[in-house]
């Protein structure tokens, strides 16, 4: 009994530094049965049985880690949470855009994870610390809801104009969705000094409010809600 | 070519909750530590963990770390060490505490206090009713607790080797203890040797050794395979957990966390199941004895067909939209992404996956690694350390109960740390000569000049498929003896194996050629083990020795790849503040 089989097309972004000169685009076909979906991770991962020079992270499958964010037909996503069905032909993967390519679909996320580390991404509490657990209701532990759950993809901050054009000025959506994060923390001490620090033209003010991060967050956040928040504290303070 | 050469007081092998853990409590000791990791640190499978952390908080009802001590003496089924479980149980409150001062976003009370929910095996009062002992972050408390150890790194500046993989130990040239790693650094290619006074493992499971697991793609047991090759033993590591639920097909988690909050499994017939296998606990025994019925159920073609798959479903319906939404909203998302089901509709089909290896490389309290020595004495490796689920403490014995793990990594990563902080000053840097780092560099060689060869995804293939047929929920010695012939063919295959790409450069296939050596080690190792015990005990169920053997077997096993060598080592009934629990029929 034979299966009926139909051929999946892939184009996939490939660079090796050391062999290539520059980028190209190679084709890539994968055969699997009629009736069969999947993941697009598990048809990398296929494509990489054939062919094991391509190169790409991954490690959870289940779009909690965060490692393979890439490109897919134009669209920053996870690709171990992307169905294939859900895809038009040929599929085109590509590396996030506006971070150097290190190799094929991995880039280098320093700068990056450089403006997630500019907002001091930890509570700050100098009050003695209590025998037991600082107290918090739960009214004030829903405030982070919507928040603490970034898993670090960088899909939000690679899909981000602002962030191409000022990688080094503009904290981005998932750096702020952080800051958020903390200065919405009912044990966190430090709020004054956190908006302090974010109180330039460029670190905030430079979200447009395009509102591409939201559209392309794998876990349903919404960075332009908490860059509103910090914004309208921060004009607050101004006042 | 001459081998860069990194110094350090001390390394951290792998950036989990438990490497983590260890790197912050050794931040205020002034030492010079480096924490390496094949990952960005939350990467790492304990982002993964969900239902949350099992300890005696006592927030919704009296509570008593000596019930929690019982409870996971029991879950061992009487081969969990007991001062190491005391020790976990009774610090257990204070770690919690802890991660919450660090900003862990646990759930709340309506007092404020941190949410506890009840989850499998827990009970009040030494076998009494059901207990609520599991402290949650929703059902992501794994991601949170390991963002919370990453963001309290980066406070503390530590010093962390994103991205670089370790592929063997490098044994001091005086033949006592280890002076360091060799590793990869992945994005250049380079290697090196990372030369230190303390080792600490904290490299996680290998549950990529079976087809179907919860189990990151990154969990390949390289602690594993660096302390076989080194010479080291592993302990009880035929003990692997299959969790009652992973989605049908995909493999995913469903935390055990579904059931505490009152979800219950059906069979086809829409039949509450577990009623009849645990009249007492039901749905919230433990998880061997929910795996087993479940495996039962379907044997007897109780099972839902799903594409032709046998599955049961975990009922969720009955609990309403709010419920699911604020204590559950993970597993929702990932029951609508992987099964294309809502929870808030329709069952979630599931079926027993490999969750977790409760065996791994033995050590003390303290972290500390042991070998046994000719005489049978335990041995103690200065400088030495494994934590976490690479780690065989024993607290788990033969059946971890949910919740445990994550406690596991905290309380024995913190210890580790705390120990090496200690001694830091009198533990020596070894020295090395070439002899040791050759014979260390020798496996990524043997990789390196392999040109031509079977692939390694093909051999990984088929190891993943031998290891689900053979060493499952259920066993016999005559599959498993097959198993372990199929194992042996495949171990020689390897050593003729080849990646065709030999750039540097982030060169994966390399990496993943060096991960299969490890989980073919660990595989084997389990293969070996499984045989050796013959009873059935926990997660290790033998339908050729049904009954538990204490008179034989209350004892660890114990591993060593040289000449595949099986022997014993006593299993620790001398907790230090209270009386030890004896063995008895464990019912639930």
């Amino acid at each position: 009994m034979s299966e009926a089989m139909r051929t999946v097309k892939f184009k996939i972004y490939r660079f090796n530094p050391e062999t290539d000169i520059k980028p190209s685009m190679k084709d890539y076909e994968l055969t699997i049965p009629d009736n069969q979906d999947m993941m697009l991770l598990e048809a990398i991962l296929r494509i990489k049985a054939l062919d094991d020079s391509l190169a790409f992270r991954r490690s959870c499958r289940e779009g909690v880690c965060g490692s393979d964010g890439m490109n897919i037909n134009g669209r920053n996503g996870l690709a171990c949470v992307t169905l294939l069905s859900s895809l038009k032909q040929p599929i085109e993967l590509r590396p996030l855009p506006g971070l150097p390519v290190i190799r094929d679909l991995i880039v280098d996320m320093k700068a990056f994870f450089k403006q997630y580390e500019k907002v001091k991404p930890y509570l700050v509490n100098n009050d003695p610390l209590p025998a037991k657990e600082r107290l918090q209701s739960p009214a004030e532990r829903k405030k982070l809801d919507g928040l603490y759950e970034c898993i670090l993809c960088a899909c939000c901050s690679t899909s981000c104009p602002s962030f191409w054009w000022n990688p080094e000025k503009f904290v981005g959506p998932a750096g702020l969705l952080q800051a958020y994060r903390f200065i919405a923390d009912s044990r966190d001490t430090s709020k004054v000094e956190r908006l302090e620090a974010l109180a330039d033209p460029f670190s905030v003010f430079r979200c447009r409010g395009v509102m591409n991060c939201v559209e392309v967050c794998p876990k349903g956040l919404n960075p332009t809600r908490a860059i509103g928040h910090i914004r309208s504290e921060l004009l607050a303070e101004g006042n | 070519m001459t081998l860069a050469t990194y110094t350090f007081d001390a390394i951290i092998i792998g950036a989990g909750g438990a490497g983590m853990r260890a790197a912050l409590a050794l931040a205020e000791s002034g030492a010079q530590v480096a924490l390496v990791s094949k990952v960005f640190p939350t990467r790492s499978h304990t982002v993964s963990a969900q239902g949350g952390i099992t300890c005696a908080l006592g927030n919704v009802h009296e509570d008593d770390w000596r019930w929690h001590m019982y409870d996971t003496v029991k879950g061992s089924d009487y081969i969990g060490d007991q001062d190491s479980i005391e020790y976990m149980c009774k610090v257990g409150p204070q770690v919690v505490y802890e991660l919450e001062h660090m900003g862990l976003p646990f759930s709340r009370l309506d007092d404020g206090r941190i949410y506890q929910r009840p989850f499998g095996g827990q009970s009040k009062d030494f076998g009494g009713d059901q207990a609520a002992r599991t402290c949650a972050a929703a059902d992501r408390t794994g991601h949170a607790l390991l963002h919370t150890l990453y963001q309290r790194n980066l406070a503390e500046k530590t010093n962390v080797f994103s991205e670089w993989f370790a592929v063997d130990l490098v044994k001091a040239a005086d033949g006592l203890g280890f002076a360091g790693v060799i590793a990869i650094n992945i994005e250049s290619g380079e290697t090196a040797f990372l030369h230190a006074r303390a080792i600490i493992f904290a490299t996680g499971g290998a549950g990529r050794i079976y087809q179907s697991t919860t189990n990151a793609l990154i969990n390949t047991g390289d602690g594993i395979g660096m302390a076989l090759r080194a010479g080291l033993p592993v302990q009880d590591i035929e003990m692997w957990q299959f969790h009652p639920t992973g989605i049908a097909g995909a493999g995913v988690l469903v935390t055990e966390g579904c059931r505490g909050e009152g979800g219950y499994l059906i069979n086809k017939n829409g039949e509450r199941f577990m009623e009849r296998y645990a009249p007492h606990a039901k749905d919230l025994a433990s998880r061997d004895v929910v795996a087993r019925a479940i495996s039962l159920e379907l044997r007897a073609g109780n099972g839902y067909d799903l594409n032709g798959v046998s599955c049961v479903k975990l009922k969720l319906d009955h609990l309403g939209a709010d419920l699911i939404n604020s204590r559950l909203p993970g597993i929702r998302e990932l029951s609508l992404t992987f099964a294309g089901v809502d929870p808030i509709r329709e069952p979630i089909p599931v079926v027993p996956t490999c969750h977790y290896m409760m065996g791994g490389i033995p050590t003390n309290r303290f972290g500390q690694v042991i070998t046994v020595d000719s005489k049978g004495q335990d041995q103690v490796i200065e400088g030495l350390y494994a934590v976490g689920e690479c780690a065989c403490v024993s607290v788990h014995g033969a059946n971890r109960l949910g919740g445990n793990s994550l406690l596991d990594l905290v309380v024995f990563g913190r210890a580790a740390g705390l120990d090496v902080k200690e001694k830091i000053r009198d533990l020596p840097l070894r020295s090395v000569g070439k002899a040791e780092l050759d014979a260390a560099m020798s496996r990524l060689n043997r990789w390196d000049n392999n040109r031509e060869g079977e692939s390694v995804s093909q051999i990984r293939f088929e190891m993943q498929k031998a290891m689900q047929e053979d060493f499952g929920v259920f066993r016999t010695g005559e599959h498993m003896q097959e198993g372990l012939n199929k194992l042996v063919q495949l171990q020689e295959r390897l050593k003729h194996a080849a990646f065709s790409d030999h750039s540097r450069v982030f060169n994966t296939s390399r990496i993943e050629a060096l991960e299969l050596d490890n989980l073919m080690a660990t595989a084997l190792a389990t293969a070996h083990s499984a045989l050796y015990r013959t009873e059935s005990r926990g997660a290790h169920s033998r339908e050729d020795f049904p009954k538990r053997d204490d008179a034989n077997w209350l004892t660890h096993t114990v591993y060593y790849a040289q000449d595949h060598r099986m022997s014993r080592r006593a299993v620790n009934m001398k907790p230090l503040h209270v009386k030890p629990f004896e063995p008895k029929e464990r019912v639930y």
